[in-house]
């Protein structure tokens, strides 16, 4: 191969950057704390819409989907697996129970490095910034 | 030999089959959620809504002024000073509303008249013709209307529009409005997309008419225009009306009784 | 071949370096953009459109161009282009990558340009407009790319090559006529709203493409020595030439439908261009006179054979190019929008930042085109295929 040498070097040089994420968190895991969630103080519900579970894992899609569905089907009813029915709004269903945005949304979406920009348009319940 | 190029074909049957499937699923995007969604109980239903605007009832600009500020104070609009301004509703005079209709010598009281300018919502939008996202789309009941989630703000659509109805927003339009918000229960919108009049979706959806007509105390009017016995058509049948640019083939959904 | 873009005398260095920090320089005023929006550019609620998408127009323009060196070279066999085509190749490349830029720096939401893939729409000509740029990037940087590898290894290009240039060839028509589409496809902007719009942007980018390709063939010509041959630049030249006069034709065209039919609508544009409105007269009629001024210069230059092929062709690319550049990069746009939807007028000048960011884009093609006409030099310098 022609300038083998520097070639290989380059190649392996490019792949340990390249890779240097999953290098640096190797033992991240170790240091990992999940996040103590601050539930809802004042809850007017009892429940979230689906299973705790369900949310923690799916409510970003869920929120799309809600947000489709109310916009362009005009379908702005949920009706839950538990058959409750819910109003189609981030600001004004979700928001009325989980009003604490630092201690309930923020704490995961900070732990995450995930900085969704909802707040933009929608807006946060009164107290929080 | 022929055993191998059976296996082969059934091995390549499987993989178009499972390629295609998985090309189909995705285009479907599958629902997230384990519940089902609904309309609501008491949202109000049309097959194609439209406006009526009884323009002889208004004597001056002044009384369009308050029902401008229901609709914009409802969702939020800021009120940003210059060329850069966003507006759902605003007055514009005869000329200027109308620029297809040449008669200089019309009624004084016509030709010096301001007239509330909005969306049409039109039944052949050229906005939703150019969106390149589907950020702006029609509606089963005629309704035009946006997803600001989806815009790029690529203003083809501002291009498009022959109305003049639609806003930019320049600038963060929240340092535009008070702290908090005139209505806390309606979202604002972010820099960087476009916006107009969405003939208040959102609050068709639970039963109320829109901010304007609830404004107006019954000089604007909101009906389905399908339907012969609604309280646009008759007005419409009874009262001579004029559109914007009629010429273009948008068919506005907006009418002016003068 | 990218070993080419390492050795240089210092003044290719220094060339880069300056584009490089004009670049830098730029990308703050764009950084400033995402961080205030579009409020710092001269565009407003009427005139939604500026600077950044009219110089988007002006560039797919000059990208198509280069169809006039490969269209007689492969379908006509005229071999004299055969050396300057990689040149034409290479120049579509910079400007397609400019106009994706102008486009990307024109979104008010620039992180969510992939919606236009994502939900793809077919009754939009913007996601034509997509495919079509995207695709001839590719076809101009395979073909480029494989004739000038088999130029330098001195066999004739693979034959698969060949079916990709003629779809190239075709392809680059496409490119123009979807980007007027953009335009001649709005109902109520008067001065958009017309058949003849793709037409006048083949003539214009076929006249305007090949002036400018001239003009930095003979700065390069200057430079290093390279000389495309005499009996090229005059074949290109002719071309450019009656492509000027298509263009100034169909230009006259619109003017006598407008006035002659007397629709008011379709005179507005035109006599705010040229006249102001109301007594009032903007920035943009004093350059609107000087493209008229520019345009009749360079064809009284152009036309007689003798002077075509005289010391004044320069001055007359020039002014065809700053002509064209008028007609297409600014009027176009203003003309379009003023006056606005309600038969008004409210103007529209760039601002300082908007003209920053401009200067950035073009900066960073002017990159990209001397890195690849470097590499191309170099190639042709080495298997002597420089000059006669």
């Amino acid at each position: 191969m022609y300038n083998a040498k520097a070639v290989i070097v380059g190649i392996i040089i490019f792949a340990g950057i390249f890779s240097a994420p999953f290098w640096v968190n190797f033992n991240g895991t170790r240091d990992y704390k999940r996040p103590e969630l601050e539930l809802p103080k004042t809850p007017n519900e009892k429940a979230c819409i689906e299973s705790a579970e369900f949310m923690r894992a799916n409510h970003m899609t869920l929120l799309n989907e809600w947000r489709d569905q109310a916009l362009r089907n005009e379908n702005r009813v949920y009706v839950a697996s538990d058959g409750k029915k819910w109003t189609i709004s981030l600001q004004n269903t979700c928001m009325k129970c989980h009003d604490n945005y630092a201690e309930f949304c923020d704490k995961c979406h900070v732990t995450n490095n995930v900085d969704p920009y909802c707040w933009t348009c929608h807006i946060l319940p009164k107290g929080n910034k | 030999m022929n055993n191998s190029r059976r296996s082969f074909l059934k091995v390549a049957g499987l993989s178009v089959f499972a390629l295609s499937s998985g090309v189909a699923g995705l285009a479907n995007a599958a629902q997230v959620a384990p519940g089902r969604y609904e309309r609501g109980a008491n949202a109000l239903h049309a097959k194609r809504w439209a406006m009526v605007i009884d323009t002889r009832a208004f004597k001056s600009a002044e009384e369009y002024k308050p029902i401008i500020e229901a609709c914009h104070s409802f969702h939020n609009v800021p009120k940003i000073p210059g060329k850069q301004e966003v507006k759902w509703m605003w007055l514009d005079n005869y000329d200027h509303a109308f620029p297809d209709d040449l008669s200089e010598h019309q009624k004084p009281s016509l030709l010096q008249a301001q007239f509330p300018l909005l969306c049409n919502h039109c039944t052949n939008p050229p906005c939703v013709r150019v969106c390149p996202t589907q950020a702006t789309y029609k509606m089963e009941d005629g309704i035009v209307a946006m997803d600001y989630h989806r815009c790029i703000g690529c203003r083809f659509c501002m291009a498009g529009c022959p109305y003049g109805a639609r806003s930019f927003n320049f600038v963060d339009p929240r340092k535009y409005l008070s702290d908090p918000v005139p209505n806390p229960t309606f979202p604002t919108r972010m820099i960087g997309v476009v916006e107009k009049c969405t003939f208040c979706a959102e609050r068709l959806a639970v039963g109320k008419m829109p901010a304007c007509v609830e404004a107006s105390g019954g000089r604007i009017l909101f009906g389905d225009l399908d339907d012969p016995s609604s309280s646009v058509r008759k007005a419409l049948a009874d009262n001579f009306s004029i559109r914007r640019k009629p010429n273009l083939g948008t068919q506005p959904g907006v009418y002016y009784l003068i | 071949m990218l070993e080419k873009l390492l050795t240089g005398q210092k003044r290719y260095y220094a060339w880069l370096l300056f584009l490089l920090v004009v670049i830098a320089v730029c990308g703050i005023a764009y950084l400033q953009q995402l961080q205030e929006g579009l409020s710092i550019t001269g565009m407003s609620r009427d005139v939604s459109w500026g600077l950044y998408i009219s110089q988007f127009t002006y560039l797919v323009g000059v990208a198509a161009s280069a169809v006039m060196l490969v269209l007689p070279a492969y379908f006509h066999h005229y071999v004299k282009f055969k050396r300057m085509i990689i040149f034409g190749e290479f120049m579509a490349i910079s400007a397609v990558v400019m106009c994706a830029l102008f486009i990307v720096v024109d979104l008010g939401q620039p992180q969510r340009m992939l919606n236009v893939m994502l939900h793809p729409t077919p009754n939009s000509v913007m996601f034509y407009d997509m495919i079509v740029l995207v695709g001839y990037l590719c076809l101009n940087a395979i073909i480029g790319w494989v004739t000038l590898e088999a130029e330098r290894h001195n066999v004739m290009p693979p034959k698969w090559i060949k079916p990709l240039i003629y779809l190239s060839i075709l392809w680059a028509f496409s490119i123009h006529t979807v980007t007027a589409f953009l335009y001649a496809g709005i109902p109520g902007r008067h001065y958009w709203l017309t058949a003849i719009m793709a037409a006048r942007f083949l003539s214009s980018a076929f006249c305007s493409g090949p002036a400018i390709l001239l003009l930095l063939v003979f700065i390069v010509r200057r430079l290093t020595g390279f000389n495309p041959g005499k009996e090229a630049i005059k074949t290109l030249t002719t071309i450019i030439t009656y492509a000027m006069c298509i263009n100034v034709f169909f230009y006259l065209l619109e003017v006598f439908t407008a006035f002659y039919s007397g629709i008011p609508g379709h005179q507005h544009p035109l006599v705010f261009l040229f006249a102001g409105h109301e007594g009032h007269v903007s920035w943009v009629t004093s350059w609107m006179w000087a493209a008229v001024v520019m345009a009749a210069a360079s064809l009284i230059i152009l036309i007689p054979p003798t002077w075509r092929t005289g010391p004044l062709l320069p001055l007359a690319l020039v002014m065809l190019v700053a002509a064209s550049w008028i007609d297409k990069g600014l009027g176009l746009l203003i003309g379009g929008f003023t006056p606005n939807m309600f038969e008004t007028i409210t103007e529209y000048m760039p601002t300082g930042r908007e003209i920053m960011v401009a200067i950035g884009v073009y900066a960073v093609g002017a990159l990209v085109l001397s890195l690849l006409w470097k590499i191309a030099l170099g190639v042709k310098k080495e298997v002597g295929n420089f000059s006669d």
